[in-house]
């Protein structure tokens, strides 16, 4: 159940809204390019193989 | 057995893998319990109202803000004493998670500063000292982009990170130098342990605090994993068009 923030609602709510997005973003950008990074490995090392 | 053996990307890779699960799971849930603990059952103070309940996103902001860049300190000291390429990339993939804390940390001040200040900002030592410290996060960041050699591009940021060092110094104990300003001093003194907070609040905040810590040690594993990939990626391209 929601806390009775009183007259200070807005600014409690949108302090939590803008760093809960914040982090959640900095969370999914690491994952995505973390993900990116093994495939680009992957594709580095297959290229090697390839090649010789 | 030595700490100096991670400095091998593929010892590093290994621990990484092995601690991360274990980070993640750990440090979600502090952050979520603190954050859920001082969000819902927490009073409001009297003086404050409600948004007391901003500290326990804008201290453990703070905290990790001001930490991170000592954490970058350190192994940037390690880059340019003992040249290990992983204490770079480590300082390298902190940096984003930096600026995200001092960001957080500036506009939760804001916001905060607003209905307690009446102002949003003002150009207080703490203040003023923490805007620097961004402008510093954002120098380093710009900096790595900016050179294409990497060893000259982890030179370079090390020594800018020792200069921006004073200003995160200074975003710590700027309340304690000057006996003006707007910003209260530190809520939680480690080094006396006279805290100023009421044990309602604290424990939810020191919950916080221990999630902020562990999110950044994951990120920082992670990151860290990713920047050696991104290396080894491009050093395998290099070498296959030099024909080697």
């Amino acid at each position: 159940m929601m806390p009775d923030l009183g007259k200070y609602a807005v600014e409690v709510l949108s302090a939590y809204a803008a760093s809960l997005a914040l982090l959640v973003g900095l969370v999914v950008l690491t994952l995505r390019r973390g993900r990116a990074a093994r495939a680009d490995l992957e594709a580095a090392e297959a290229d090697v193989k390839r090649n010789g | 057995m030595s700490i100096w053996q991670y400095a091998n990307p593929v010892k590093f890779l290994a621990l990484s893998a092995r601690v991360q699960p274990v980070l993640w799971v750990v440090s979600i849930a502090f952050v979520v319990v603190g954050l859920s603990w001082g969000f819902f059952a927490t009073p409001d103070d009297f003086r404050q109202g409600s948004t007391v309940k901003i500290i326990y996103l804008h201290v453990p902001a703070a905290l990790m803000a001001i930490n991170a860049w000592f954490m970058m300190l350190v192994t940037s000291l390690i880059w340019l004493i003992r040249r290990h390429h992983v204490s770079a990339l480590a300082a390298k993939a902190a940096a984003p998670i930096g600026v995200v804390m001092t960001v957080i940390a500036l506009l939760t001040g804001a916001i905060w500063g607003q209905p307690m200040w009446g102002t949003w900002w003002a150009w207080d030592p703490r203040l003023t000292s923490f805007l620097i410290l961004f402008l510093f996060y954002l120098g380093y960041i710009a900096l790595w982009e900016a050179i294409e050699d990497p060893d000259t591009a982890a030179d370079l940021t090390s020594v800018l990170c020792l200069v921006g060092s004073v200003f995160a110094i200074l975003s710590r104990y700027a309340v304690q130098f000057w006996n003006q300003g707007l910003h209260q001093g530190t809520s939680v003194p480690v080094a006396t342990g006279g805290r100023t907070v009421a044990d309602v609040f604290f424990y939810p905040l020191l919950i916080s605090m221990i999630g902020f810590g562990l999110l950044f040690v994951a990120l920082v594993f992670y990151r860290t994993g990713t920047e050696i990939r991104l290396r080894r990626a491009s050093a395998l391209r290099a070498r296959s068009e030099r024909g080697v």
